[in-house]
């Protein structure tokens, strides 16, 4: 099931991508409405994390394209957010909770030019609203895996985007972080940005997710969650490698072939 | 002594140029530096340096031989000569670190180890060849090894450090992007920062601030002056500003002595003072930084231990207290004992400091617990018992093997966390082992 939107918020063409010639995403074609929350599930090595760090061109796609609100990435940069994955970084880094989110607004800056009042006083906006604006000073070394991860949220959201782009949001956080996450990104959701989350369970994604992309080294599916979880789409994406797939990918990679013929 | 006491009066002005000059190169070094060490490619910094030699003694022979010929009149040691033939072998030596890396099976640190040892086995041949060579001018070549600062004129020193000077001030332009690609590289390229260009750029920084730095201390110990004084600031501070004006006095101290080495023993190479009185201040920040130095860090397993001994005294009167169901008697050091074994001695001690702390009251030879020694030795035997039932209830661990659990827990449990336990298990009554939960107020 490929459940095609007009005027999407994203749209992916035909990708694939290789790392050391070995492709890991073949062929990946959907689209995505705007103002919806979207899963990327799969099992693990299904090429999830890949496929959203292409999106935001931070792997290169060996064919096809990207294209964000019908735009080429380049042209729409100030209008994405990032949330990666929290053990991406060394959190002993000598910031406090503030500086972190501070970042946010780096890019809306521009080079050589410092934050100025208005910055920080959007960043400890943000930061109250995943709830921990008395952790501000905090060395960020010092919170906990939940307050970690709403430091990044609060760093994304100080970006002012329209998509927003997030690597396993709810992994190592406690029950109360994940709910607070949820909440936000539904508010989110009703001022119209589109989030598009990388998420591995099950249970909770048919509660979270308005529209869920299955992932399994190709696309399975994408959709509305309601008609995209069913036994059959499911068993495809995680009933197993295929393994043939796998087999050529790897027979590219030792016989050092292109993934295209030019 | 002496030349200490003349040193620091800095009468001369030769010693005011070559120490200003000296800290310079000190600053700059370490205020680049604070940014490779934060990026950890502390040993890119050093095959960079050992990347120099090569392109030093090229660049020497080049000049030399155009000198012979009668091209140029500049003397094969510039200064100028030199940053331009080290700047071009680094640089060369980098690329060739990336493209091993990313186009073979070689690993990172094994292409930056091949590339260090090649690029620096090549240079110590060429130094040979000028060494046994007819140049006129080859005298004094080898103090690049191990640095020497009387070997430069007080004009050379002045360029370098200008050279450094505009280091700290394109790195401090550039801070908040250093900041960010240092912290989290993706994220910064996400949020539209030009991450190829400013990786080139920190690059060059590196590369620059190891040559003007390779005078004072040398190829060898270069990334000394470089990696270490970032590395002994991390200690002090959490804040990053306040890391690199750290490291940047730990360097300008570096560089001063460095200068001074040079003034009171002028043949000797200048480098390794350089490097000990650097890892002096490492040594210094790893022992006795507050809390990440190892005697802070010992006091505080110390006080954890002596809390953890008070605690476990007050615990033990409290429960003779329940038993008798009075909580104000007198007891003696045997009675303490048979409820809870421990040294003798350690317990006369812990007493005689509760005491001290308002907790016990002494009467003749016995020990009683006061108002506050009671509410304290209550609160420990509540967590304990709290902690008991939630391992036996959340975490489904069999009632007879929770008490150590809970004989450690006990002590470290915050307010915010035992508020949160009595709120979660619904302020429990009774703990696995029947016995009553003493409460907050009780």
């Amino acid at each position: 099931m490929n459940v095609a939107v007009d005027n999407p918020a994203l749209e992916i063409h035909d990708l694939t991508i290789s790392y050391n010639r070995r492709p890991v995403l073949w062929d990946v074609d959907l689209t995505i409405p705007e103002g919806a929350i979207v899963g990327v599930i799969g099992p693990n090595g299904a090429g999830k994390t890949t496929l959203i760090k292409a999106v935001m061109g931070l792997v290169p796609a060996g064919s096809g394209y990207v294209q964000i609100y019908g735009r080429p990435l380049d042209e729409v940069r100030e209008r994405i957010s990032y949330v990666p994955q929290r053990e991406s970084v060394d959190w002993d880094f000598p910031a406090s909770a503030r500086d972190v989110v501070l970042m946010g607004r780096y890019g809306k800056l521009g080079l050589f030019r410092r934050p100025r009042r208005a910055d920080r006083d959007k960043a400890d906006e943000c930061l109250h609203r995943v709830g921990i604006e008395h952790l501000g000073d905090r060395q960020i070394s010092q919170l906990s895996g939940g307050q970690q991860q709403r430091v990044f949220l609060a760093r994304a959201l100080a970006q002012d985007a329209d998509f927003y782009i997030m690597d396993e949001p709810f992994t190592g956080v406690d029950a109360a972080t994940e709910a607070a996450i949820v909440e936000i990104l539904r508010g989110m959701r009703a001022r119209g940005r589109t989030i598009l989350a990388v998420h591995h369970d099950l249970q909770s994604a048919l509660d979270y997710f308005d529209w869920v992309v299955l992932l399994n080294m190709r696309l399975v599916a994408s959709g509305p969650a309601d008609k995209v979880f069913t036994a059959e789409l499911l068993q495809k994406t995680y009933g197993g490698k295929l393994t043939l797939l796998s087999k050529v990918g790897n027979l590219l990679q030792k016989e050092e072939f292109p993934t295209r013929e030019t | 002594m002496n030349s200490l006491i003349e040193f620091l009066t800095f009468d001369d002005p030769g010693v005011r140029a070559v120490s200003l000059g000296a800290m310079l190169l000190g600053i700059g070094a370490a205020v680049v530096g604070c940014f490779t060490f934060l990026r950890k490619r502390a040993l890119v910094g050093d095959a960079v340096a050992h990347a120099v030699l090569p392109g030093v003694c090229l660049a020497f022979i080049l000049v030399d031989f155009m000198g012979s010929l009668g091209w140029t009149d500049i003397s094969p040691k510039h200064p100028l000569a030199l940053i331009v033939g080290a700047f071009v072998s680094s640089w060369i030596s980098l690329r060739l670190i990336d493209y091993i890396s990313f186009k073979s099976r070689i690993k990172e640190d094994t292409a930056i180890g091949l590339v260090l040892s090649v690029f620096f086995g090549i240079g110590i041949l060429l130094l040979t060849l000028i060494q046994h060579g007819s140049s006129a001018e080859k005298a004094g070549l080898n103090s690049i090894l191990f640095g020497r600062i009387a070997a430069l004129t007080a004009g050379d020193v002045l360029l370098f450090g200008a050279v450094a000077t505009v280091l700290v001030f394109i790195t401090l332009m550039l801070y908040k992007e250093f900041q960010l690609m240092s912290f989290d590289e993706e994220f910064a390229a996400v949020t539209g920062l030009p991450v190829r260009r400013l990786e080139l750029t920190l690059t060059t920084l590196t590369v620059l601030a190891v040559i003007v730095a390779i005078q004072a201390v040398g190829v060898v110990m270069t990334a000394a002056i470089l990696i270490t004084p970032p590395a002994a600031a991390r200690y002090w501070t959490e804040r990053l500003p306040v890391m690199i004006l750290l490291a940047a006095l730990f360097g300008a101290l570096a560089g001063l002595t460095g200068a001074y080495a040079s003034f009171a023993a002028p043949r000797a190479p200048t480098g390794p003072w350089i490097v000990i009185v650097l890892t002096g201040f490492a040594i210094l920040s790893v022992l006795f930084a507050p809390r990440r130095g190892a005697l802070a860090r010992q006091l505080r397993q110390r006080r954890n231990a002596g809390r953890i001994r008070h605690e476990n005294i007050l615990k033990a009167l409290f429960h003779l207290g329940e038993q008798d169901d009075d909580f104000y008697a007198a007891r003696s050091s045997d009675d303490i004992l048979a409820r809870r074994p421990m040294d003798g001695t350690v317990l006369r001690r812990g007493l005689e400091q509760l005491r001290r702390h308002g907790y016990v009251r002494r009467e003749g030879a016995a020990w009683a617990l006061t108002a506050e020694g009671r509410m304290r030795g209550a609160r420990i035997t509540r967590l304990h018992r709290l902690w008991e039932v939630y391992l036996t209830q959340y975490v489904g661990i069999a009632p007879d093997h929770v008490h150590d659990d809970a004989e450690t827990i006990e002590h470290i449990l915050t307010p915010e966390l035992e508020h949160e336990l009595e709120a979660l298990l619904d302020h429990p009554q009774i703990d696995p082992h029947a016995r009553v939960i003493p409460q907050k107020h009780g």
